[in-house]
């Protein structure tokens, strides 16, 4: 609790003044001898010391009074004022930096969320753009298969019409060779043959 | 403890010159109770000068000290007086310490007690009513004597009441300097009547067996004497500057 050393200045010839009429009184009494007569044994009653001890003690308290409002409480008091604002400057500066501590860990909050949701972005059309490919890789696999196939299903019904077309010469010619066995006389090729597409077209 | 003295309780009162010293023919001489204001003076100085010299934002010990000493001290005032109190704070500051510092000296063994002197305390009262009456008639004019005469009081008591408040006003720095007085005295006094009890228990005329057995117990007493008396310094010091603030609070607010 500081306090302004103006005003104590106002206040001094105040205890001067009260000091002095102090002084003055005590001083009379113990000028008027006789007043506690041969009583005065007990030494904080005896006026013979009086005089000397308000001497002495005006000049000591106006001593102790004139240090402590001159020098020791103005110099205590703005010890404590800096003291005050030093802390209260620190606090502030304390805050700032708080403030500004909390604005960064918002940027980097912030900076964080937009480079996830990139990354999400990237993955995506990574993904987006695997599954297309794989996707095409696929067609384009299945239509060569499929081309295979029919290809080799072609092959297989050639090779099948070939077949059935030499079982059928061949067909003729044993049926041929039998008749002939049976009947001692060959049938002419057509006939055979017509009889073979006829078994064959019946089977 | 008292040079001399034996186990006369009062000898440590006794105030004896150093350096003589006449003036308009008044007895002005350097006593022993001189030599401990001015010991008063230095120990309060030091703590206070020298503690605050070193004006560093964190205080070391004997700056903590005057700091606490300040401190205390404000908050009183502000406590009794409210913030305009403050423009006598250097004044009783230096009336709180003036008296602590000479209460808690004349506690060590062989020194003098400057405020067991009852000249002193009532000069310190009458200083202390000088102001107040001065201040308050200063900044007040005759308003400073509605003091004297409580609200709300029906017309045939206001007499009475003058009268009471009038002899409750003056009775101030008799009951302020008598306080200090006889509390410091008293205590003294105590203090060498047992340590009296000890000396004459193992040295005096009758000393035997059995007065060196029962030795102990004002031994023993006169230790926790010593602890009362420097709760006593203290306490004092502090109700001699609390009332300050309260009549000083009567000049600056004399409206009741």
């Amino acid at each position: 609790m500081p306090v302004r050393s103006s005003g104590f200045a106002r206040q001094g010839w105040l205890l001067a003044v009260g000091s002095f009429a102090t002084l003055l009184a005590g001083a009379a009494q113990a000028a008027t001898p006789g007043l506690s007569g041969e009583k005065a044994s007990f030494p904080p009653f005896d006026p013979a010391h009086f005089a000397s001890n308000l001497f002495w003690l005006a000049i000591t308290f106006a001593v102790l009074y004139w240090l402590m409002s001159k020098v020791a409480l103005p110099r205590l008091g703005s010890i404590m004022e800096e003291r005050a604002s030093t802390i209260g400057r620190d606090l502030d500066q304390a805050a700032q930096l708080q403030g500004k501590a909390e604005e960064m860990a918002q940027a980097y909050e912030k900076a964080l969320a937009e480079a996830r949701k990139n990354a999400q972005g990237i993955a995506q059309t990574a993904r987006e753009a695997g599954a297309k490919a794989s996707d095409a890789q696929r067609h384009a696999t299945e239509a060569e298969l499929a081309a295979k196939m029919a290809q080799a299903e072609a092959t297989i019904a050639k090779t099948k019409t070939d077949a059935m077309g030499n079982v059928r010469d061949l067909g003729s010619d044993i049926a041929a060779a039998i008749v002939s066995k049976l009947t001692g006389q060959a049938p002419s090729a057509s006939e055979a043959a017509a009889a073979v597409d006829q078994a064959l077209a019946r089977g | 403890m008292a040079a001399g003295g034996g186990i006369d309780p009062i000898h440590q009162f006794h105030i004896a010159p150093i350096v003589e010293l006449k003036l308009f023919g008044l007895d002005l001489s350097f006593t022993n109770s001189t030599l401990w204001m001015v010991v008063v003076l230095a120990v309060v100085s030091a703590i206070m000068v020298y503690g605050s010299s070193q004006r560093s934002v964190v205080p070391g010990r004997l700056q903590s000290l005057a700091e606490m000493a300040y401190e205390f001290v404000a908050s009183t005032m502000t406590g009794v007086m409210g913030k305009d109190g403050l423009k006598f704070f250097p004044f009783v500051f230096s009336l709180f310490m003036f008296v602590l510092a000479s209460n808690l000296l004349g506690l060590l063994p062989g020194s003098f007690t400057v405020t067991s002197q009852i000249i002193v305390t009532a000069a310190l009262a009458l200083l202390v009513i000088s102001i107040v009456v001065i201040y308050g008639v200063v900044k007040h004019g005759t308003h400073f004597f509605g003091l004297f005469v409580p609200s709300g009081v029906p017309g045939w008591l206001l007499p009475f009441m003058v009268l009471i408040e009038a002899v409750s006003f003056l009775s101030r720095p008799v009951s302020l300097s008598l306080r200090l007085f006889g509390n410091m005295l008293a205590g003294h006094i105590a203090l060498k009547v047992f340590g009296g009890f000890v000396v004459a228990l193992t040295t005096g005329a009758a000393a035997g067996l059995f007065t060196y057995a029962i030795a102990p117990l004002p031994l023993l007493l006169a230790v926790a004497l010593t602890a009362l008396e420097v709760l006593v310094a203290v306490l004092q010091a502090y109700v001699f500057a609390i009332l300050t603030c309260v009549y000083l609070n009567d000049a600056l607010h004399p409206g009741h």
